[in-house]
């Protein structure tokens, strides 16, 4: 019988399994945690001690060492094998999340740690024990050895960590199913454990394959609530989701309003502007799909036209049709004074040649180079001359709180570009403290009172919007150009510090 | 160590360039099928019949007069023509051989976008440079000046952030240098590169001309800067003690890119020049490059509407002649008309001879028989550009599209994107793929050029290009060819301040030079500069201006 060998390649490739389980948890727990020296040492420390454990375990195992061999093989495949697929999925869950991931590790470690005595015992009448020893530990060490040169290589960057860990259970369910054919001899009947064999085996596949699905399955995890419509337009992805007593709009997972409060959101950005322009007769929104600017501004009988500039003929058409969303914005749609043009708004201000008396810019943050140019000298200048003489400009301009240089970055960058501009902030809960820029060509007042109807803006509240606490005051920036898109970094530091 | 997004958590749970990677393994049976294309190139045919066949002899009522002729309508040409037309000095023509004007700064446009053919920024000029701030300022580009009475880019037209990228270990990273991996001795040497070039950019001679600027000749002509000139940037930097492979690297590109040459057969002088002349002073702070869709072809566009009735196209020069007619001494040019397949033929009292100076040889009759011994110093690169047309943009790990798009360790320089300048940022594109052939024998380097045709050219880019983004032939619709066979002269050691372009420079016989090539480093600014001092010479030589 010259089983031996083979047995030996099974010890590395058990040994290489193990490590690769052992290198997703570690590297899942630094990415999740940040501090991935303590996170690394303890998932190693405590893979090696379960290792230990299971040793120890071992000599419980008496009867029938060969078939234990096979089982145990097979859930560390399933375990192994769906450990990142499964810390993937509650990963959203932050409170199972550790748990989950040690305990994973845990009984991972416990598995492996059973298989290399029960293999030396497998193998102890083949060989001299200081063979034995010899070729198992070598194996050992070599199966680790290939696995962590392999991991960081090719495995992470190119299967992603779902797929790795699924790729090496498959490997050690095959492990399993081949040791069923060298194993034979120990064994009185196979069929039955060929059948899980094939199982596990059938199983991991499908999770492999399936991979892909995982994404939307995810998705419903990052979102708080129910998802009731989901689309890919060609801009972007467009969630709507329903809960707590109202719906949200995401666009790429970014929160864009929630029904419940974004009437002060809009409130703030549209009537200010409105109210201290003497003349609101030519409107426009920039950005704004979603038509709840429009709601706000065609309260004022004074308006003629409204023009909407928004990229995503996606998101208007939804606006316009999907129920819930066009109850909200009042059916602004259909009213016979708007007009939508579906561009890149900088590229529709390149080419526009008309003039407003007010411009409300409600554009996404500055979180990507395409959306940042629209926070530029460059576009400020664009829209300065299409403004009316005593037109009057107002630009959602991020949290003068959690992201407060960003918010100066656009106050400046308006500065620059020929702007009087007034910063000002209001409270809207789904976001936090929100800013705003009121701006126009010349010095101005600011507004008293807002003649259409609103829920919270009366006089006193009005003014407070102008005043900013001490934690929002003015910081230093540089001004956002074209050329630098300083803003994009800046928001994108600010991000990271609160997300 | 900065905490991830949870975005980010899930892109590396999904492996994302996988998904990538795996989508483009299923197009073998389309790997075969190239896009369709065409193979553009500057008229290879000309310079063969040049020496085969004798200059046409058009009839006596052919014969045009003018003051003056200008050869050839490259950037050097038509900046003479500028420079002509704002003295109100009208009585010129200017022959080219192409059917259009622009040489190497020229552009095309299809359904798509402009898109450059060659040359594709400058540096935004410092008020020094009186001609380029004069261009710039007719053409609208300039916002006025600063403070310290430099003029100012308009926004719009400096190149748009984010401008350069990097693919190397399958990701995309900001800027050109390799700063992912980077031990502490690359940054020390990185930063010792930086501080040595701007003490260079620094200097000043006695008359107080700043060593390095652009052009060449605002600058010094100081003989122990010029020492730099007789070795290659390859000694320069290891003189210096760099060793690092990834500063060697970086020069390397910088070399390849701006004079189609490998350190080894740069000038220092002409290294050191590359950086140290788009620095602000001796201060870090670099000039911003100006860029359009079409590049330089957008100031080819605005040069050649001026001189629109002046130019004619479709004419190679085969013959320049000076001669003397009724005691008086004039030039004679004879040119083959590529179109009418005659012969066209002008008089004029002076000639600015804007192509070329190796075809000088071929052209100016009596160095025919006996050239002078410059015409031999001037070498010139190949180059290959690719024009991509593609129906979408490429998905991609790591940092966003921009402006420059280099892969380490290609021999290309990788891509430019005709729709960057213009902030569309979405649906279809053209990518300029440029591939610079730096054989050491200029000659083998044509040989290799022309031998390879566009189907392999196209082949070439294709591969190149599907590392970083392997879907590109499912995304490429069309895929245009141009062979540049004396794309740019080479600044290899002793020539930029050697004899031979000074002496070439010298007007012959009613005969004056333009060229860029002149300069020995192939820019736009130099091309102006070169063009605008010749018609200068010969406004003089008329009492004009
Ligand atoms: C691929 C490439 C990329 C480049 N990129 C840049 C860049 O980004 N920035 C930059 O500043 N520079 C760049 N350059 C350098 C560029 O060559 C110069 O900027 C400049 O355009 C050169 O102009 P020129 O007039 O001196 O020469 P050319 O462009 O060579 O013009 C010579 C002209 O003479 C014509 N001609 C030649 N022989 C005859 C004849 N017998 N009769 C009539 N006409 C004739 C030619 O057709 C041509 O139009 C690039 C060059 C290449 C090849």
């Amino acid at each position: 019988m010259n089983r031996a060998p083979v047995l030996f390649l099974n010890v590395a490739v058990v040994a290489a399994c193990g490590l690769v389980y052992e290198l997703l948890a570690g590297t899942l727990a630094s990415y999740v945690m940040g501090d991935s020296v303590t996170q690394f040492s303890l998932i190693i420390g405590l893979y090696l001690s379960a290792l230990g454990v299971g040793s120890w375990l071992s000599k419980y195992l008496e009867q029938g060492l060969a078939r234990r061999f096979i089982e145990i093989e097979l859930a560390v495949a399933l375990l192994g094998g769906f450990s990142a697929p499964i810390l993937f999925l509650i990963f959203a869950h932050m409170r199972h999340f550790y748990p989950a991931l040690y305990g994973m590790v845990f009984a991972i470690g416990v598995l492996v740690g059973l298989e290399i005595p029960i293999l030396m015992r497998l193998l102890k009448d083949s060989f001299e024990f200081k063979d034995l020893v010899a070729r198992v530990l070598t194996f050992d060490y070599l199966g680790a050895l290939a696995a962590s040169i392999l991991f960081p290589i090719l495995l992470v960057p190119y299967l992603g960590l779902v797929r790795t860990s699924l790729a090496f259970g498959l490997l050690n369910g095959l492990v399993g199913l081949w040791a069923t054919f060298i194993l034979r001899p120990q064994l009185a009947r196979v069929a039955g454990l060929r059948v899980r064999c094939a199982l596990v085996l059938v199983l991991l596949a499908a999770g492999f394959a399936g991979a892909g699905y995982l994404t939307s399955l995810a998705e419903d995890n990052l979102y708080n609530d129910e998802i009731v419509y989901a689309k890919n337009t060609h801009y972007q992805r467009i969630v709507v989701t329903r809960g707590g007593g109202g719906f949200q709009l995401y666009l790429n997972g970014h929160l864009q309003f929630n029904s419940i409060d974004e009437y002060r959101y809009h409130e703030a950005l549209v009537h200010p502007a409105m109210a201290s322009c003497a003349t609101p007769r030519r409107v426009a929104v920039l950005g704004g799909g979603d038509g709840l600017a429009l709601r706000e501004i065609l309260k004022y009988t004074q308006v003629e036209q409204v023009t909407l500039v928004d990229l995503d003929p996606g998101m208007t058409e939804l606006s316009s049709s999907f129920p819930p969303l066009a109850v909200l914005n009042a059916h602004s749609f259909d009213d016979p004074r708007v007009r939508v043009v579906n561009r890149d708004a900088m590229l529709w201000l390149e080419e526009c040649n008309e003039s407003f008396d007010v411009v409300l810019v409600d554009f996404p943050d500055p979180s990507n180079f395409s959306l940042g140019k629209l926070y530029t000298t460059r576009f400020y200048r664009l829209l300065k001359a299409r403004l009316a003489p005593g037109g009057r400009v107002a630009v959602q301009s991020t949290s003068p709180l959690f992201a407060r240089k960003s918010f100066w970055c656009i106050n400046r960058t308006m500065g620059k570009a020929g702007f009087h501009v007034k910063p000002y902030q209001t409270a809207v809960p789904s976001f936090g403290v929100w800013g705003f820029s009121l701006a126009s060509q010349t010095e101005f007042e600011l507004p008293h009172t807002i003649s259409a109807e609103v829920r919270s803006l009366d006089t006193p509240s009005l003014a407070a919007l102008f005043v900013l606490n001490a934690d929002m005051g003015p910081v230093e920036v540089e001004i956002n150009r074209l050329d630098n898109q300083v803003l994009v970094r800046y928001y994108d530091d600010e991000l990271r510090r609160w997300d | 160590m900065t905490r991830m997004t949870r975005r980010e958590i899930l892109r590396l749970f999904l492996g994302a360039p996988a998904l990538a990677a795996l989508g483009g393994c299923g197009t073998s049976k389309q790997e075969r099928d190239l896009p369709p294309g065409s193979l553009a190139g500057a008229s290879l045919d000309f310079g063969h019949r040049l020496r085969t066949e004798a200059p046409p002899e058009p009839p006596s009522e052919a014969w045009q007069s003018a003051g003056v002729v200008i050869v050839g309508g490259g950037v050097a040409g038509l900046s003479a023509a500028w420079r002509l037309l704002r003295a109100g000095y009208r009585d010129f023509f200017l022959l080219e051989l192409e059917s259009e004007a622009g040489g190497t700064a020229r552009g095309g446009r299809n359904a798509v976008t402009a898109y450059p053919w060659g040359a594709h920024y400058i540096c935004a000029p410092s008020a020094r440079n009186r001609p380029l701030t004069d261009l710039l300022g007719e053409m609208g580009i300039l916002d006025g000046t600063d403070e310290r009475g430099e003029p100012v880019v308009g926004e719009q037209f400096v190149v748009r952030d984010p401008d350069e990228r990097l693919f190397h270990m399958g990701r995309w990273e900001e800027g050109l240098y390799q700063r992912a991996g980077a031990s502490e001795e690359d940054l020390r040497q990185l930063a010792a590169f930086e501080a040595l070039i701007g003490k260079y950019a620094g200097m000043r001679d006695g008359q107080g001309r700043r060593a390095f600027e652009i052009p060449l000749s605002l600058g010094s002509d100081d003989a122990i800067l010029a020492e730099l000139d007789r070795m290659s940037m390859a000694e320069f930097l290891s003189r210096n003690g760099f060793t690092s492979e990834r500063l060697c690297r970086f020069v390397r590109y910088a070399c390849r890119d701006d004079y189609g040459a490998e350190l080894e057969q740069t000038s220092a002088w002409a290294g050191v020049f590359y950086y140290a002349s788009r620095l602000v002073r001796s201060s870090s702070e670099s000039r911003p490059l100006v860029t359009w869709p079409q590049g330089n072809g957008r100031i080819v566009e605005y040069l050649t509407s001026l001189a629109r009735e002046k130019i004619r196209t479709g004419l190679a020069v085969a013959d320049v002649n000076p001669v003397e007619r009724n005691g008086k001494a004039e030039v004679e040019i004879r040119a083959f008309d590529r179109v009418n397949e005659c012969g066209a033929a002008y008089r004029a009292k002076c000639v600015i001879f804007a192509a070329p100076q190796f075809l000088a040889r071929y052209v100016i009759r009596p160095w025919r028989s006996d050239p002078p011994s410059h015409v031999g110093a001037f070498e010139y690169g190949a180059w290959m550009v690719a024009n991509l047309t593609l129906k979408d943009r490429p998905a991609e790990p790591g940092y966003p599209l921009c402006w420059d798009n280099v892969i380490y360790d290609s021999p290309s320089l990788g891509y430019v994107v005709a729709t960057h300048q213009a902030g569309r940022e979405r649906g279809p594109t053209v990518f300029t793929y440029y591939y610079p052939l730096c054989d050491s024998d200029p000659k083998q380097a044509r040989a290799r050029l022309l031998a390879t045709d566009r189907d392999a050219w196209a082949e070439t880019a294709l591969a190149d290009l599907a590392r970083p983004h392997p879907e590109i032939r499912s995304l490429c619709e069309r895929l245009d060819v141009m062979r540049w066979g004396h794309a740019m002269v080479r600044p290899k050691p002793g020539f930029l301040w050697g004899q031979a372009r000074r002496q070439a420079a010298a007007p012959f016989r009613g005969i004056h030079f333009a060229h860029s090539d002149l300069s020995g480093v192939a820019l736009f600014e130099e091309a102006q500069y070169q063009g605008v001092r010749a018609a200068d010479e010969v406004l003089k030589v008329f009492g004009v201006g």
